[in-house]
């Protein structure tokens, strides 16, 4: 599952998990900056941004592959739009559209990979986002899980029971039915969840496991990182 | 001395108007343990999610001598814990560890000491061996007792089941007896298992349509309302297949 593995990578004991998440969320923020104003055809500085990304990657000792193969999930739609900007005639969007959307996704799985969620959502209400945002990110992560891991058991469920000529033609009318039962049975099973987080006394705010530390390492990793990406885009 | 659970004419309306509870009074005392019986849809879990707040309608419910609303949850919530039928609703942060401290930290102990906490429940449960471990990827006897580990990290003086023997098979089930059997705590255990009920139960009541019909011996209990499970053998099953085919 998909944020098992998430969850799972989040766990390690890189040098970049080692770093407080504000130290990362603020790397990340000074890298889709640099990145935004970046030109499309600049191709030297679009090559050294994602070299830092595979570098980060590698240092995070994450998978190299499944990440990129992941990150993927967003082309479907920037190359819907590129498309559209390429028949317009404007080819460098649609160029920058797919380059800075697939290179974005890649940083933030990068962070999110290596930051375990509470972490990182301290870390954002650290850096002044609103608590009500952080706890909602946080119930939309958990509970967007749920409903993949519902969707998971319902497709088990409708490929027992179908017979491999008329997939297809019922495939559809299925899937439009199993929809309809998975936000229903979603809806039960975060239910059931925020009810026993309620059970142990959670009052609305994740109590940290850890405390956040920024260390004069993370300063140094935030500095380097943003010199380097500047330097990188000004050139 | 006063019942560490004390439920006077509690009545609970779901919002589509179903009366999940009618006028329920029950006590558990120090030490007890209580089998709740009753069939699907008796308002049994409605009940237990009365006694920490979870729910709140009608009626009294005092735990501890305190009484249940909405500025005392957070003590109560400390004095009972529940263990719920699926342990993977309960089983929700990254690994074991985090999800077992998750109590002891919303009551507000420093993080060393919510650690060392959990580590004691953990083995507490035999599950010391799975600090670092994912929750999914545990057997179901093995996340029924880290979820059993989160709530004692707690430190509560009532223990309650629901269905805790959903999901284990045989050996998890003798298991989860002795374990349970260790536990000093009070306790309700919610279950169609009879025969589960009455290796730990000192009473039982039953539940039937909302109103708490029976309390008494765990026997007597099962016999008034032939509540033996499982409910069929295998001479029934046949009968039951031969008349529907």
């Amino acid at each position: 599952m998909h944020h098992v593995l998430m969850d799972q990578w989040s766990q390690g004991s890189s040098p970049l998990h080692a770093r407080d998440p504000r130290a990362k969320i603020l790397a990340l923020l000074v890298f889709l900056i640099v990145l935004a104003t970046t030109a499309p055809n600049a191709f030297s500085a679009l090559v050294i941004d994602a070299a830092v990304l595979l570098a980060g990657i590698l240092i995070a000792g994450l998978p190299p592959i499944s990440l990129l193969m992941r990150a993927a999930v967003v082309l479907p739609f920037s190359l819907a739009f590129g498309l559209i900007s390429w028949l317009a005639g404007d080819r460098l969007r649609a160029l920058g559209l797919v380059e800075k959307s697939y290179l974005s996704t890649v940083a933030v799985l990068l962070v999110v990979g290596t930051t375990p969620l509470p972490l990182l959502l301290s870390g954002l209400e650290a850096l002044g986002t609103p608590r009500l945002l952080a706890l909602v990110a946080q119930f939309i992560y958990r509970y967007l899980f749920v409903v993949s891991e519902q969707a998971q058991h319902l497709r088990l469920a409708a490929a027992c029971r179908q017979g491999r000529e008329r997939q297809r033609r019922l495939g559809f009318r299925a899937a439009a039915g199993a929809l309809a039962v998975l936000f229903a049975r979603s809806y039960y099973r975060a239910e059931g969840i925020h009810r026993a987080m309620m059970a142990r006394a959670f009052s609305g705010k994740f109590a940290l496991f850890r405390r956040l530390q920024f260390r004069l390492s993370d300063g140094f990793f935030t500095l380097a990182v943003t010199a380097f990406l500047i330097l990188v885009r000004i050139q | 001395m006063t019942p560490l659970i004390e439920v006077r004419d509690l009545y609970y309306q779901y919002e589509d108007g179903t009366q999940a509870l009618d006028g329920v009074n029950f006590t558990l005392n120090v030490g007890e343990t209580v089998a709740v019986f009753g069939a699907n849809g008796s308002g049994k879990t409605t009940f237990v999610l009365h006694l920490n707040g979870i729910l709140r309608g009608q009626g009294h419910v005092r735990v501890c001598g305190i009484e249940v609303n909405k500025d005392t949850l957070v003590r109560v919530r400390s004095k009972v814990g529940v263990v719920f039928q699926d342990s993977d609703e309960q089983l929700f942060m990254p690994t074991v560890l985090e999800d077992v401290a998750f109590g002891p930290l919303n009551l507000g102990l420093p993080s060393d000491q919510a650690i060392a906490t959990a580590k004691t429940a953990l083995a507490q449960v035999g599950m010391e061996h799975a600090l670092g471990k994912a929750p999914y990827h545990l057997s179901a006897g093995e996340k029924r007792r880290v979820a059993l580990a989160g709530v004692l990290a707690m430190q509560p003086e009532i223990l309650v089941l629901d269905e805790p023997t959903t999901f284990l098979d045989p050996p998890a089930q003798r298991n989860l007896v002795h374990l349970l059997e260790s536990l000093s705590q009070a306790k309700l255990i919610v279950t169609h298992h009879t025969r589960f009920a009455a290796a730990l139960a000192t009473r039982a009541v039953f539940f039937e349509k909302g109103k708490l019909v029976a309390d008494g011996p765990v026997d007597e209990i099962v016999q008034r309302f032939n509540w033996i499970y499982p409910a069929l053998d295998a001479a029934d099953l046949r009968y039951s297949a031969q008349r529907r085919f």
